[in-house]
């Protein structure tokens, strides 16, 4: 059998691959991060309790209305995008004018809030929610067992942020947005409504965050600190890939995955730190992030 | 366009931590009448359901069912957030200024050892009820300390031992990196040898902070390993689990030891994916009549929909066992020295409808019987919380750690 540095060959392709699936992860909240911040230029803290609600709203909606997997995978984003809405029109559209800080703060300040009514109301070992029967099972790659959920999420995240950046990249509202985001002032000016946009933005970069959360529901412990176990590496992805830039966030969420899997096969103990180790590389040398415009 | 300084952004991120609960301040009447038993837990983080509303409950009922026989009875509780300066901060409050005699729980082995020695300077009483390590027995043991409850040795040696016996010989280990994590899988490692099974190998995964674990799956099945055996706790034992069912690990005949599971981290996972595990309990509130009273009494108290486990009845049973002492030599000399309260604690035998009858040991271990369980499947479980079924019952000379081996200073041998 082939090794490479003393590992066996196929063992070091499955790493690479389970990387990229984690990568998925990351790419996808950073993904919504970034979106917002680029709009909104509020650094949203909350996002690690919005991935948390995704995945509670799936097992809401599968225990106490019955609707499974397929139906959270829709539901769930825009249910709790409305909640995003919310928290955008009463609170954080009154901050736009003050420090950046204050914005920071008091998402923060909601995330931590919603973790503890969720904590308060379902403890802290979390819920069950198991994978769609349909997705159950795994295919044998020949080089390892690949569950075919773990492949599902591959696809469909790198589908997912295809989307968003079409949307951003090729749409005429995302030409709006962009231009709203360089100057807000002109195009208001030119007749569309800028606050709304910002409203809806928040909104559908939440909803992101609760689509990853569904996603992450039959995979991960269901529990109020899932989001923020997460998310501290996610600030990290979205500062590497350079703060408010689509496809930095993206190339970098995937890109990482595979660094952390590989750390996890050479150097288990350190395979939390090698990000940051990257995050500071990459501030030292390039301080607006590998994509971002200083 | 960022105006926001990465420095400000990492701060804050750095600084998340800190915001937690402030510790519950008692009034400040007292009385030297009073005995005043300070419950120091995990209220908000990952060991909130194995202690929490339940622990709180539980020593509730226990102060409740001693009644009044000549003192007054007062709880305190705090949340050390699983920290030891902020544990240990707490419960100098409360021995100096707060007049409390007993600190209770003690979940996460670090805090234990910080709170056990500070007892030991004050002259207090510290029982750890939801605490792993054995050092606490070992050689960090003193005269101010009793381990209720369960230790890393017992597990490692009920469930590892069951384990090697069923036919696992070759293990492959994950392993939470830290003292815990480390203790569990040496002790446990060491039994498996001892019943001529074999060690394949290891890796230990970053604690906290790990939340996927695939990648250490599939290390331990290139391993060809027969069993794989998790020494990791809480949030990182259900998502290990989870993926290992993900992953179809057990389908192709891999065993998984689970060597710290608690019945909530059962009720967390579901018994459709939990099905099959084996573990080590010390309680379980489905053994007889007198246990599912205490469970059945707790739940009324605490409203919780969470299973009573064994750290919860270690709370009931302690308290009720030290009040019991209190009120035998008096209240004034329990106040006046927790060590000897303690040394009178160890004298009396132990009964209570948790744990049956019991001892306390020269290092300050307390003696009951362990049991091996197994988790029901769907189909088996017939109603709420209804888990587990007992393999086997381990006496408690055989689960513990022999006195002689813990290298505790106070026991001459």
């Amino acid at each position: 059998m082939d090794e490479i540095f003393g590992i066996p060959a196929p063992l070091l392709f499955g790493q690479l691959l389970l990387g990229l699936i984690n990568g998925a992860f990351y790419a996808l909240l950073s993904l919504g991060l970034a979106v917002i911040f680029g709009m909104l230029n509020v650094i949203n803290f909350t996002h690690g309790a919005q991935f948390m609600m995704g995945a509670f709203v799936a097992w809401m909606l599968l225990n106490w209305a019955g609707l499974g997997y397929w139906w959270a995978l829709l539901l769930a984003p825009v249910l709790v995008g409305l909640t995003g809405v919310l928290i955008e029109r009463t609170m954080i559209s009154r901050l736009y004018k003050l420090d950046h800080l204050y914005g920071l703060l008091l998402t923060f300040g909601v995330g931590l809030v919603i973790e503890g009514v969720f904590r308060n109301e379902f403890g802290s070992s979390g819920m069950p929610y198991r994978i769609p029967a349909e997705l159950q099972g795994s295919w044998d790659l020949g080089f390892m067992f690949m569950p075919i959920y773990r492949g599902w999420v591959v696809v469909v995240a790198i589908v997912m942020c295809l989307a968003t950046w079409l949307v951003i990249e090729k749409t005429k509202i995302g030409s709006y947005l962009r231009a709203a985001t360089e100057n807000p002032a002109l195009v208001q000016a030119f007749g569309i409504n800028v606050p709304r946009m910002m409203t809806l933005t928040y909104g559908a970069g939440v909803a992101l965050a609760a689509f990853a959360g569904v996603l992450a529901a039959p995979i991960y412990s269901v529990n109020p600190q899932m989001g923020a176990n997460l998310i501290i590496i996610v600030f990290a992805v979205v500062v590497i890939g350079g703060m408010g830039s689509i496809l930095g966030s993206v190339v970098t969420g995937f890109a990482l995955g595979v660094i952390e899997g590989l750390t996890k096969v050479f150097w288990p103990e350190a395979s939390s730190t090698v990000i940051f180790v990257v995050m500071a590389i990459v501030l030292l040398t390039r301080p607006a992030g590998l994509f971002g415009r200083a | 366009m960022s105006q926001i300084h990465r420095r400000g952004l990492l701060g804050a991120a750095a600084a998340a931590p800190l915001l937690g609960a402030l510790p519950h301040r008692p009034a400040r009447a007292q009385a030297a009448n009073t005995i005043r038993i300070g419950l120091l837990s995990d209220f908000s983080g990952p060991f909130r359901d194995l202690n929490g509303p339940n622990s709180i409950a539980a020593t509730r009922l226990a102060i409740q069912e001693f009644g009044n026989r000549g003192f007054n009875v007062e709880m305190v509780q705090a949340d050390h957030q699983n920290r030891p300066d902020v544990g240990v901060n707490i419960a100098r409050q409360w021995f100096d200024r707060d007049n409390v005699d007993m600190v209770l729980n003690l979940a996460a082995s670090s805090v234990a050892l910080a709170v056990s020695e500070l007892a030991r300077e004050r002259n207090k009483v510290a029982i750890a009820t939801s605490t792993a390590t054995s050092d606490l027995t070992g050689r960090a043991c003193n005269a101010n300390t009793i381990h209720w409850v369960y230790d890393t040795y017992m597990l490692a040696k009920v469930s590892g031992l069951a384990t090697v016996r069923a036919g696992g010989q070759n293990w492959f280990f994950i392993t939470a990196d830290y003292a815990f994590g480390h203790a569990l899988e040496r002790d446990t490692a060491n039994f498996v040898r001892q019943a001529g099974g074999r060690v394949l190998g290891q890796v230990r995964h970053p604690f906290p902070g790990t939340t996927d674990f695939s990648s250490f799956i599939v290390q331990a099945q290139a391993s060809r390993a027969q069993v794989i055996g998790l020494a990791n706790a809480g949030a990182d034992t259900i998502n290990s689990i989870k993926q290992i069912g993900e992953f179809g690990v057990t389908r192709r005949g891999i065993r998984v030891a689970s060597l710290l599971l608690f019945i909530t981290d059962v009720h967390a996972l579901g018994l459709q994916t939990a099905q099959g595990l084996v573990c080590a309990n010390t309680f379980y509130w489905d053994l007889n009549d007198r246990t599912r009273r205490v469970a059945q009494r707790v739940l009324q108290l605490s409203g919780a929909d969470m299973p009573v486990a064994m750290s919860h009845a270690g709370d009931y049973s302690a308290t009720l066992h030290y009040l019991k002492t209190v009120a035998d030599m008096g209240v004034a000399a329990a106040k006046a020295s927790g060590r000897d309260v303690v040394a009178r604690m160890k004298r009396m035998p132990t009964s209570d409808d948790a744990f049956g009858e019991g001892t306390i040991r020269e290092d300050g271990r307390k003696m009951h019987p362990a049991y091996l369980c197994e988790v029901k499947s769907p189909a088996e479980s017939r109603g709420r919380f209804d888990y587990y079924k007992v393999l086997q019952t381990v006496t408690p000379e055989e689960a513990f750690r022999p006195l002689s081996e813990g290298a505790c200073p106070m026991v001459r041998t």
